[in-house]
């Protein structure tokens, strides 16, 4: 018996860390480019842009999760145009929940690095312009170096967040074991059939585990 | 606008009159107001910002070598940049621990290495404390000796630019209102932007002879000579002396019991008395031009015009470099 709940909780918790990990490598992929535009654009479209970003920090998290199921959905318009380059459903698998993990984090990723790349000095941009480096040239060797703490901060926001969601989860990824059964579902389902001592010992270790990842991060 | 392909030229304007904007547009961080649409890394013009701007996460070396990387042909020789800027004990440095004259010298180092077509400088002292400022000059007296890329020099200060500068630009209202060689613009009397507590000539003169009694150093131009307070070296070539307006007025018999030290003779050239109560009187000596600020009063009282010989009487003299 001890095994067996030992066994059931690092299968739940290394998903969750895996699925975090994941998640938050395509975030800083995703959240870069729009939070650099965000922060250099005086188009109209921001204030709108910005506003989009921002919705899952506002809806609830089933709310997001209902939609996203219906977009992942074989007959939705993601999920359909996915059973056919790859033949197997999004909704229900470890890929639909990185992509519901990304949407739900977004804004925790976008925001710490708009700001950082917002006070970034625009004179020291120009100074690398005319020293000959392109736009791009000079995103990668000044903007990036000089927005190391923004990098991080999204990093940490992202990775924690995606740790603890659960109503996104269980709405794309419902409870399929070392498939999308993450921590947070695993210890509902304790709640669920009153076996509070592992759900204890789940979220002891769900807690420290994210006490960790938020150290190891955080300089 | 047209600008000599050599020497340092100087924009010269009020705070406001659109230096900096102009400097921006031949740099291309214009977009909007510019004709040519190169992008602004493939102008190879170079820009040196009234606060230095370098990159903070890259220590001096890798901050010099930034704009060098990317030169499609250097030019100029990097040791002889670092020794000419004085940098080489700071190479190992990050910029957040250098002075604000020291980051100046390491931002220019930076520029130059990028073997530009065309430097630009903001007012480069213009953030700096006296004492730096005064540091960081000899530095750009040497760069424009020994290089020969030509730059545009923004100032708001008709000191600097005329220690530095070997052409003037003047700007106001956006507009560029008058250009020239430096000693020909600064003679005119027809320019109020260079009239008044700008007003002032610089002359060439070679250091002649030091006298130690009286600490005064004698210099020789071509209408007679100078002396200067302080020991100047006296094997140096000529140097560049600024005398105010302000600083010269003049006499129509020689005056034998005066305490001050230059009288020479001169011609009358010109004489502007557009002022309310003052008048700007353009000097001949030898081949040299000199401005003198008096009164309307005087020119009358005294019936000073054109072609009067006259005794001109220079209170002070600024050893340029």
């Amino acid at each position: 018996m001890d095994e067996l709940s030992g066994m059931s909780i690092f299968a739940p918790l290394l998903l969750s860390i895996q699925l975090a990990f994941v998640t938050t490598v395509v975030l800083i992929l995703v959240a870069t480019p729009i939070a650099w535009w965000l922060s250099q654009t005086p188009s109209r479209f921001k204030a709108v842009t910005q506003a989009i970003v921002a919705m899952p920090i506002v809806l609830p998290p089933t709310v997001i999760g209902f939609y996203l199921l219906i977009l992942l959905g074989p007959n939705g318009a993601i999920g359909s145009w996915w059973v056919q380059m790859t033949g197997t459903a999004l909704t229900f698998s470890f890929s639909g929940l990185v992509i519901a993990s990304c949407v739900y984090s977004l804004p925790f990723a976008v925001q710490p690095l708009q700001s950082a790349f917002e006070s970034l000095p625009r004179q020291t941009l120009e100074f690398a312009w005319t020293q000959g480096a392109s736009k791009l040239d000079a995103f990668f060797t000044v903007a990036v170096p000089m927005s190391v703490r923004g990098f991080i901060g999204a990093a940490v926001l992202a990775f924690a967040h995606t740790l603890g969601e659960f109503g996104v989860v269980l709405m794309v990824g419902g409870n399929i074991p070392g498939e999308t059964r993450v921590i947070s579902i695993a210890i509902y389902d304790q709640v669920e059939t009153l076996n509070y001592g592992a759900a204890h010992q789940m979220s002891l270790f769900s807690y420290r585990s994210h006490l960790n990842a938020e150290t190891c991060v955080t300089p | 606008m047209q600008i000599p392909t050599t020497g340092i030229t100087g924009l010269f304007g009020e705070s406001g009159s659109g230096k900096t904007t102009l400097l921006r547009c031949i740099a291309g961080l214009e977009a909007d107001l510019s004709h040519d649409s190169r992008p602004v890394h493939k102008r190879g013009v170079g820009y040196v910002f009234q606060e230095p701007q370098l990159f903070p996460h890259l220590d001096v070396r890798r901050n010099i070598e930034f704009g060098l990387r990317r030169s499609s042909a250097p030019k100029v020789d990097q040791d002889q940049v670092v020794e000419m800027l004085g940098l080489s004990d700071l190479l190992d440095r990050k910029p957040d621990g250098l002075s604000g004259g020291e980051a100046q010298r390491v931002a220019i180092a930076a520029v130059l290495l990028r073997s530009p077509h065309l430097v630009l400088m903001d007012e480069p002292l213009a953030a700096l404390d006296q004492r730096r400022k005064d540091e960081l000059l000899p530095y750009l007296d040497r760069l424009h000796d020994e290089l020969s890329v030509p730059m545009i020099y923004v100032s708001h200060s008709i000191d600097e630019v005329s220690r530095l500068c070997d052409h003037l630009l003047l700007i106001d209202d956006g507009r560029i209102v008058a250009s020239g060689e430096l000693h020909e613009m600064l003679s005119r009397l027809d320019l109020p932007m260079l009239s008044g507590s700008n007003a002032g000539s610089v002359i060439e003169a070679k250091p002649w002879r030091y006298d130690r009694d009286y600490d005064l150093t004698q210099f020789n131009f071509s209408g007679g000579e100078l002396r200067v307070p302080g020991r100047y070296d006296i094997n140096a070539r000529s140097v560049r002396l600024r005398i105010a307006a302000r600083d010269v007025s003049m006499c129509r018999s020689r005056p034998d019991d005066t305490t001050i030290l230059n009288v020479f003779a001169a011609e009358i050239d010109d004489v502007q008395t557009s002022g309310s109560s003052s008048a700007l009187v353009r000097l001949v000596a030898g081949t040299d031009y000199l401005l003198a600020l008096v009164t309307r009063r005087s020119i009358a009282h005294l019936d000073l015009k054109k072609g009067d010989q006259v005794y001109a009487q220079v209170k002070s003299v600024t050893v340029k470099r």
